[in-house]
C-alpha cells in the first residue's frame, strides 16, 4: 500500500481564511478546466453533425457557427451520400450493408472460439497449460502488420510445402470474399478475447465446477449451464470491444475485402472519399455520421459493460 | 436527383451473412455435442484439445506462421525472389524518406501516451465527485466509439482551409482569423502537421485514460484521503502526494497500452494526409511499401521493426502477469 510522504503531515496548516479562499479558487479552476476540456472534446463532433444537415452551398461557403444566424436544414446530404446515383456520390447504403455483413460473424466467431479456449485454459487440466496461456497472451502484441502479407498469400495461393499442396488457393469471388475478412478478424481477435474471458472465467469458484462434476455433468453441460451465465458480462464486454474494432477497422478491410461496393465496409469508402474528394464536405460530413451512428448507439446502450471490460483488460493485465 | 439502390445487388451479401451465421451455429452445436459425448475424466487431453484446438489452429494460421514468414520476407528483395541480407534494414535506417518515417513515429510515441495520460488524469481529477461526473466522463469517452476514419474527417473539417479573402469554414482557421492572423494549411507544413495529427489521436484516446484513471482514483482507500485532509493537505499536495502515488499501476497501464496503440497507428495518417507532406509513420509506410509499391521486403522489414519496438513492452507485461499469478 502507498505510504504518505512525511511532508504532507508536516505541512499541516490551520484553517485560515486565506486557506479557504485558495480552496474555493482551486475549485473554480478545476471547474474551468473541466468545462474547457469538455468543450474541446465535443465541439468538433457537434460542428460536423450540424454541418451534415446544412445545404451544400452553405457548408462550402460559411462556417457552421454561422448557422445560428441563418438556420437552414436539409436531409439532402444524407439522401445523396446513401443513395445518390452519380458515381461520386458515395452510395454508402451498399457499404453500410457490407459493414453489417462483415461485423456480425466477425464478432460471433471470436466470441465462441475464445470462450471455448478460455474454458480449456481455466477448467481443464493438462501439462503446459500456463505456457499455452502466456503464449496466447503474448500474441496480443504481434502487430497486425506482421501478419498481413503472408495471410493474404495464404488466401490467394494456398499452402504448399516442398511442392506438395496442403491447401489449395481459396479463390473467393463476389460476396464469398466476406469469408476471408471474417477469417482475418477472427484470428486477430483471439489473443485479446481469450485473455479477457479467461480473466473472468478463472476467477469463478472451483467448488461450483466440482459440484457439477460430481453430479455427473460433462464439460459441455458445465460450460452451458454453469459457466456461461456467470461470464455473460465478460462476453458482453469482449463482444462490444470486437464490434467497435471490426466496425471501425480500416486496415484489415483495405487488404482483405477488395475495396469495391461488393464487399468493402464503410470505413474503406469514407477513406476513399476523404482522399479523392476531400472537399466535398456535404458528403463527408453526412457520410461520417452514417458510419458513426450504429457504434454510438451500441456504445451508449452498453457503456457499462464496455467500461467493465476495459478495466478488467487493462488494470488486471 | 435519382434514388439509387439496387436491391438485387445486395441480396447475395445477405445470403452470405446467413451462411456465416448458420456456420457459426453449426460450429457451436458440434462442439457442444462432442463435449457432451466425451466421457469425463480427471485429466483428459481430449477435452482440452477439442476446446483449445480451433483457437490454436487459427492463431497459428493467422499470427504465428505469418509472423515468421514476414520475418523471413524482410531479408528478401521487393518481389521476394532474392535473398538480400540486411539491405531492407539498411534502407530503413539510412534513406532520408525512411528516416523521416522513423522520426515521426518517435514523435508520436513520445507525445501521445504522455498527453493522453496527462489530460485523462487532469480531467478525471477535476470531475471527480462533481455533480455531472458521469455525463462529463461520457462526453470525453464518446470519441472511443468513433472510427479513426470518422475522427479523421471530423478533424480535417476543423483544420479546413479557405484563402484569406473567403469566409473560413474550419474552426481553427476561423479562430486564427478572429485573432487577427492568417489562415494556414495546417496539414501541409512539416513538421508541425504531425502535431496536428497527434491532436486527433489524443482526442480519441483521452477518454480511455479518463475512465481507467478515474476508476483507480475511486479505489484509493478513504482513510488515506481523510488522513491527508485532516492534516490540512491542499488540493495540490493531495494530488501529488496521495493521488499520484496511489494510482501508479493504473498510470503504467495507460502509458503501456497507449504506446502500443500509437506504434501501430495507421488509420489517422492514412485518412488525413495519406502519409504525404512528411507525415508518414511506420504502420502507414509499411502498408504503402508492401501493398502499393510492391516492395514486400521493405514492408516486412518495417513490420519486423514494429514488432521489435513492441516486444520489450510485452515482456514487461508478461512478467507482471506471472508475478500476479504466483502471488
Amino acid at each position: 500500500m502507498t505510504t504518505i510522504a512525511p511532508g504532507v503531515v508536516k505541512t499541516a496548516q490551520p484553517k485560515t481564511a486565506a486557506g479557504r479562499v485558495r480552496k474555493r479558487l482551486s475549485g473554480r479552476v478545476a471547474s474551468l478546466i473541466a468545462v474547457v476540456i469538455a468543450l474541446l472534446w465535443t465541439t468538433p463532433t457537434f460542428g460536423l453533425f450540424l454541418s451534415s444537415f446544412r445545404p451544400e452551398d452553405d457548408i462550402k461557403q460559411t462556417g457552421w457557427w454561422t448557422f445560428f444566424a441563418n438556420p437552414q436544414l436539409t436531409l439532402e446530404n444524407y439522401r445523396e451520400v446513401l443513395f445518390g446515383s452519380s458515381s461520386s456520390s458515395g452510395r454508402l447504403a451498399s457499404f453500410l450493408i457490407n459493414s453489417v455483413v462483415i461485423t456480425i460473424p466477425s464478432v460471433l466467431f471470436p466470441l465462441a472460439l475464445a470462450t471455448f479456449a478460455a474454458y480449456a485454459l481455466s477448467w481443464t487440466r493438462f501439462r503446459g497449460r500456463d505456457w499455452v496461456y502466456i503464449g496466447i497472451f503474448a500474441l496480443q502484441v504481434v502487430p497486425l502488420q506482421m501478419a498481413l502479407v503472408p495471410l493474404l498469400s495464404f488466401f490467394s495461393q494456398g499452402v504448399e510445402v516442398f511442392g506438395v499442396t496442403l491447401m489449395p488457393a481459396w479463390n473467393l469471388e463476389g460476396s464469398a470474399q466476406f469469408v476471408q475478412v471474417w477469417f482475418a478478424h477472427t484470428c486477430f481477435a483471439l489473443p485479446l478475447g481469450v485473455f479477457l474471458i479467461h480473466n473472468f472465467m478463472s476467477e469463478l469458484p472451483g467448488e461450483l465446477m466440482e459440484a457439477a462434476r460430481v453430479d455427473g455433468a460433462t464439460h459441455g453441460t458445465i460450460l452451458r449451464k454453469v459457466v456461461l451465465p456467470l461470464v455473460a458480462p465478460a462476453l458482453a464486454a469482449f463482444g462490444i470491444f470486437q464490434f467497435l474494432w471490426v466496425w471501425n477497422d480500416l486496415l484489415v478491410a483495405l487488404i482483405f475485402s477488395g475495396g469495391t461496393a461488393e464487399t468493402a465496409p464503410m470505413t474503406v469508402r469514407l477513406a476513399q472519399m476523404a482522399g479523392t474528394r476531400g472537399n466535398e464536405w456535404q458528403r463527408l460530413t453526412s457520410g461520417a455520421f452514417v458510419s458513426m451512428i450504429i457504434p454510438l448507439i451500441v456504445f451508449l446502450s452498453m457503456q457499462r459493460y464496455f467500461v467493465r471490460g476495459l478495466l478488467a483488460g487493462s488494470v488486471k493485465g | 436527383m435519382d434514388f439509387f439502390f439496387d436491391f438485387a445487388a445486395e441480396a447475395p451479401k445477405l445470403v452470405q451473412l446467413l451462411i456465416g451465421v448458420v456456420a457459426f451455429l453449426a460450429f457451436v452445436g458440434l462442439m457442444l455435442l462432442l463435449l457432451d459425448r466425451a466421457p469425463m475424466k480427471e485429466r483428459s487431453w481430449g477435452h482440452s484439445l477439442l476446446l483449445l484446438g480451433p483457437a490454436l489452429v487459427l492463431l497459428a494460421i493467422g499470427l504465428v506462421v505469418p509472423g515468421i514468414r514476414t520475418t523471413l520476407l524482410s531479408f528478401m528483395s521487393g518481389d521476394s525472389s532474392q535473398f538480400v541480407g540486411l539491405d531492407n534494414y539498411v534502407w530503413m535506417f539510412t534513406q532520408p524518406e525512411a528516416i523521416t518515417v522513423l522520426r515521426n513515429t518517435l514523435i508520436w510515441v513520445l507525445l501521445v501516451p504522455s498527453l493522453v495520460t496527462a489530460i485523462g488524469l487532469v480531467y478525471a481529477v477535476v470531475v471527480d465527485k462533481s455533480r455531472f461526473e458521469s455525463v462529463a466522463k461520457s462526453l470525453v469517452f464518446l470519441p472511443m466509439a468513433i472510427s479513426f476514419v470518422g475522427a479523421g474527417i471530423i478533424w480535417r473539417f476543423v483544420y479546413a482551409y479557405r484563402p484569406e479573402e473567403a469566409d473560413q469554414i474550419g474552426l481553427l482557421n476561423q479562430f486564427v482569423v478572429w485573432l487577427g492572423g492568417e489562415p494556414q494549411q495546417w496539414l501541409q507544413s512539416a513538421p508541425t502537421n504531425t502535431l496536428f495529427l497527434i491532436v486527433v489521436m489524443v482526442w480519441i484516446q483521452a477518454g480511455f485514460a479518463t475512465v481507467v484513471l478515474s476508476a483507480a482514483i475511486k479505489g484509493i482507500p478513504a482513510e488515506i484521503v481523510e488522513a491527508a485532509r485532516l492534516d490540512g493537505a491542499t488540493p495540490i499536495q493531495m494530488f501529488f502526494r496521495v493521488t499520484l502515488p496511489s494510482i501508479r499501476p493504473a498510470l503504467v497501464v495507460v502509458l503501456v497500452t497507449q504506446s502500443i496503440g500509437t506504434l501501430k497507428l495507421f488509420d489517422i495518417v492514412r485518412t488525413m494526409t495519406g502519409g504525404q507532406f512528411d507525415t508518414s509513420v511506420i504502420a502507414n509506410e509499411m502498408y504503402n511499401q508492401a501493398f502499393r509499391y510492391g516492395e514486400a521486403g521493405k514492408g516486412a522489414a518495417l513490420a519486423v521493426f514494429l514488432f521489435v519496438l513492441v516486444t520489450p513492452i510485452v515482456v514487461y507485461q508478461i512478467r507482471s502477469l506471472r508475478q500476479r499469478r504466483e502471488a
